[in-house]
């Protein structure tokens, strides 16, 4: 499929870059309907790859690139049924997830990562998958699952590990703040920072440029400099299930879903 | 030399004022940026990110928690400059 126009995501090739634009209400969180949306893109990737050499993941949404995972969706879930099956829900929403990102993560395209905004948890993790980031002046990462007694689940814990010093990465996880991009820049997660606004034009800047290479070369660069942590995936998996199973995670998601004060994104 | 509590609390509102598009005129120290400005939570962060910018700063946003107020605001960053 071409091109596409879902609930919560698009996508279509532009100068022979692939966008896949997320453009769900309020701040592309990702839930089930998303994942769906998600799933049906990785299984168009292929055809796609042959008449595109870049790929451009990015937001439409005015508040950022996505504020990560539908804790509601998450929070309500696990109301409606006894916690040994919620506990086997979450694993299995988990590792599709993971396969939509392992799969976005091998692509042999460039895939790049235009984001502005808010680039939170599962958000973060998304451009995390991607070779390149390239963020807007205002762009903000943060990993704030702990504060609800969680790890992140989609894969950013390996993947910090794999782009990142131990240091920096504790910093975020174990205090859950947020980063500004030239923190993120600093620490290596940003390659290229963008005015206001102009993250996706400076992404499309980048996507021409890596245009001018051997596709064939460019797969091998990248499949020899970036390889996929999947042992360290499938141990992530099993540490959020565990950690999921805690009264602790339920009143954590209980007091974010119920919190009606102005608040509730800061950790 | 860093600049007085005074001129770093003329600056966030200053700074506040251009961004929200709120007469100057009408926001004083004591205000609580969340009702003055009519902000939420995200657009809290966004300025953050804009005083961090301004400042040339860290100010980690769980310094922010609970604090609604410009003076106080001006505190937490005067302790980073």
């Amino acid at each position: 499929m071409k091109e596409f126009r879902g609930q919560t995501l698009s996508w279509q090739i532009v100068n022979g870059a692939i966008e896949l634009a997320l453009h769900r209400d309020p701040c592309n969180e990702i839930g089930s309907l998303t994942l769906d949306e998600l799933e049906r893109f990785a299984a168009a990737l292929p055809g796609l790859e042959s008449e595109a050499h870049a790929l451009i993941v990015h937001s439409t949404q005015k508040a950022g690139f996505s504020a990560g995972a539908d804790l509601r969706e998450l929070f309500l879930r696990g109301q409606e049924m006894e916690k040994v099956a919620a506990v086997r829900g979450v694993r299995e929403f988990l590792e599709r997830i993971h396969a939509v990102m392992n799969a976005l993560d091998a692509a042999p395209l460039t895939t790049i990562a235009a984001v502005h905004g808010v680039t939170f948890g599962g958000g973060f993790e998304l451009a995390l998958v991607c070779d390149i980031i390239i963020a807007d002046r205002m762009a903000r990462f943060c990993f704030p699952g702990l504060r609800l007694g969680l790890i992140p689940g989609f894969g950013g814990i390996p993947r910090l590990k794999r782009d990142l010093g131990n240091a920096a990465i504790r910093d975020l996880l174990l205090t859950g703040r947020s980063f500004n991009v030239m923190k993120a820049q600093q620490i290596g997660l940003v390659s290229q920072i963008a005015a206001e606004g102009e993250a996706l034009r400076v992404a499309r800047a980048t996507a021409s440029q890596v245009g001018k290479f051997d596709r064939w070369t460019t797969a091998a660069a990248k499949a020899f400099v970036k390889p996929i942590p999947y042992e360290e995936l499938k141990q992530e998996i099993n540490i959020f299930c565990d950690l999921y199973s805690r009264p602790a995670v339920e009143e954590g998601l209980r007091r974010f879903v119920e919190n009606e004060g102005v608040q509730p994104y800061l950790p | 030399m860093p600049p007085t509590t005074n001129h770093t609390l003329d600056e966030i509102l200053n700074l506040a004022a251009l961004h929200f598009k709120v007469p100057r005129e009408r926001l004083t120290p004591d205000d609580d940026f969340f009702k003055t400005l009519g902000i939420d939570s995200l657009q809290a962060l966004d300025l953050l990110t804009r005083l961090e910018s301004h400042f040339r700063i860290e100010l980690p946003d769980y310094e922010l928690q609970g604090v609604s107020d410009f003076r106080t605001l001006a505190s937490r960053i005067q302790a980073r400059l």
